[in-house]
């Protein structure tokens, strides 16, 4: 239960990550397949090297940027699809994960990582670890809304939100979907890292399925919560991804197998874009749209009567 | 100010849908001008707002601005010298983002974008004075999302925005055609004292003819690609549409007698 829940902190960043290409960009981005392996190859190969833990995540950040950045030319420059210039560089990225790790596994056992304060400790499975991997998901969470709320991340929400527009005040949007790409992907390389130093090794094929992973975390926080502020939408995503290990937990405590998670994951994202199209949790949704605006701010009411007048 | 010269563009050349869009256009604007363009569909009036605009490319020609030589320059370079206003009300605004913070997009026009907040109390002042100057009551309203809104202020917001920097040149691309009569008529108010009040340099295209003699200093009608009318402040005041439209029937008619000579 507590591992389930550090495991879904660990992920949230990379969901954060996918809701800033997303939600923000309006981008379906699968390079994150590819990423998260880089960062969790990247991370691990320095660490194995005797490059200090911290450094080694940090270079696994800017490992994934790489990435996102070459997804962004692809579609930008190269005009290709943004579906398609995600699965290219997932595709080539499993090629270049392999030469970093120069083997499909690298074991971290023995090695000086960032978990191994809290394991030796004893901290890991306790929820020391667990407000402490909270503490990091808030500071991420609380970066990511700062960055949306400055001139240059206003730029980016618009290039999502409407393209022309933004161009016509001198924002050049290829460059803004470029830089979401680029943090996205870092995002999602240093939760990739840090899953490595947690389960005390990196593999090739540990990135595999990893969008759906962040797509429900997406989802089901927002099914949940209200998108009404960015700060709110961030942390629906942060419990989306708790929430989302809390059921894998559940599933495999119901007997299914770990080599079902997949499966699970694809259904859980199935069921979170479908269900809320079904009347009966369509009503419920209202009832629940309606109790949290009337603790917010009513100015939604105000909006129909002045439309009215 | 804005100066087009020689303006040559056709679509689909060398096939059988190819069309002449505009054939040789010179156009001069002096600082402060205020022309309205009118013409039939398929004149070439947007395509010259475009071409100004950086959404299409001359075939041959140039758009300066300023002295500065633009024809090649890509859409959001330019941006920096331009103001435009789109037809469709939700074009010119971020429905998800709010009126505060679309503000804070426009005053960003021409600058270097970095990571300083976007909304700021300074800028929230200017924003409440902007705003009240609409007499929309959007002032109070800083947070709200602009998607919220509806179509006539989101059309009165789109052209504070677009002038709030007070560029070189104002493109106004029928920018009241969407909205019903008494919408359209708030921003056509709306647009002859921003304009007024800035002293912009604008080119607005438009259907209404009736807003084309109301507004501006100057009227141009198109027609198949070419200017044929230039009408002078003095000369437009004594025009009416009717008179427009037999001026409109007078050149059309030469013009098809002209073709089926040659032909």
């Amino acid at each position: 239960m507590i591992t389930a829940v550090e495991l879904g902190l660990i992920y949230a960043i990379m969901a954060l990550g996918v809701y800033l290409t997303f939600r923000i960009l309006d981008f379906p981005d699968l390079t994150v397949d590819g990423s998260f392996t880089t960062g969790a190859a990247t991370a691990s190969i320095l660490i194995v090297n005797g490059t200090n833990p911290l450094v080694a995540t940090v270079c696994a950040f800017f490992a994934g940027a790489a990435a996102g950045v070459i997804t962004g030319l692809l579609h930008t420059k190269g005009n290709i699809d943004g579906l398609l210039a995600g699965i290219l560089t997932m595709i080539g990225l499993y090629s270049i994960n392999l030469r970093i790790m120069g083997k499909a596994n690298v074991p971290l056992l023995g090695e000086d990582t960032l978990m191994s304060p809290l394991r030796a400790n004893g901290w890991l499975g306790s929820w020391v670890s667990v407000a402490l991997l909270l503490l990091l998901c808030l500071v991420a969470v609380a970066v990511i809304v700062w960055f949306l709320h400055t001139d240059v991340g206003m730029a980016m929400r618009s290039t999502g939100d409407n393209p022309e527009m933004i161009r016509s005040f001198g924002v050049s949007t290829d460059n803004q979907k470029i830089l979401g790409l680029a943090l996205s992907n870092g995002l999602v390389a240093f939760s990739g890292a840090l899953i490595a130093q947690f389960q005390g090794y990196a593999d090739i094929g540990m990135g595999i399925g990893i969008i759906l992973i962040g797509l429900a975390s997406v989802i089901v926080g927002q099914a949940i919560f209200s998108q009404r502020y960015i700060w709110l939408a961030a942390i629906a995503v942060v419990f989306g991804a708790v929430i989302y290990r809390l059921v894998i937990q559940f599933a495999l405590g119901a007997g299914l197998e770990v080599n079902d998670m997949k499966l699970i994951s694809a259904v859980l994202v199935v069921l979170a874009l479908v269900l809320p199209q079904v009347g009966v949790f369509r009503k419920l949704a209202a009832r629940i749209q309606i109790t949290s605006r009337g603790t917010a701010k009513a100015d939604a009411p105000e909006e129909e009567e002045k439309q009215n007048a | 100010m804005l100066e087009i010269t020689n303006l040559n563009k056709t679509f689909f050349p060398g096939t059988v849908n190819e069309r002449k869009a505009l054939r040789e256009i010179d156009l001069t604007l002096a600082e402060g001008d205020f022309v309205t363009v009118i013409g039939s569909n398929g004149a070439g009036k947007s395509t010259v707002l475009n071409m100004v605009a950086g959404k299409l490319y001359p075939d041959s020609g140039n758009v300066r601005i300023d002295g500065q030589d633009v024809t090649k320059l890509a859409d959001f370079k330019r941006a920096k010298y331009l103001g435009r206003v789109f037809q469709d009300p939700m074009a010119g605004t971020a429905p998800s983002m709010t009126i505060e913070e679309n503000l804070a997009l426009a005053l960003g026009r021409g600058k270097v974008r970095a990571l300083a907040l976007g909304v700021t109390n300074r800028k929230r002042e200017l924003f409440v004075e902007e705003l009240a100057s609409l007499e929309l009551g959007l002032e109070k309203r800083l947070k709200t999302k602009v998607g919220l809104l509806s179509g006539g202020q989101r059309q009165a917001l789109s052209l504070l925005m677009a002038t709030l920097t007070g560029p070189k040149i104002l493109l106004l691309d029928e920018h009241t055609a969407a909205l019903d009569p008494q919408r359209a008529a708030l921003v056509t108010r709306l647009t002859r004292e921003i304009v007024e009040r800035h002293r912009l340099t604008t080119l607005m295209v438009t259907h209404n003819m009736e807003q084309a003699l109301a507004l501006g200093t100057r009227l141009i009608m198109m027609h198949d690609g070419q200017i044929i009318l230039d009408l002078s402040q003095a000369e437009k005041e004594k025009m009416t549409v009717k008179g427009l439209l037999g001026e409109f029937e007078k050149i059309k008619g030469a013009q098809l007698d002209d073709r089926t000579m040659l032909q």
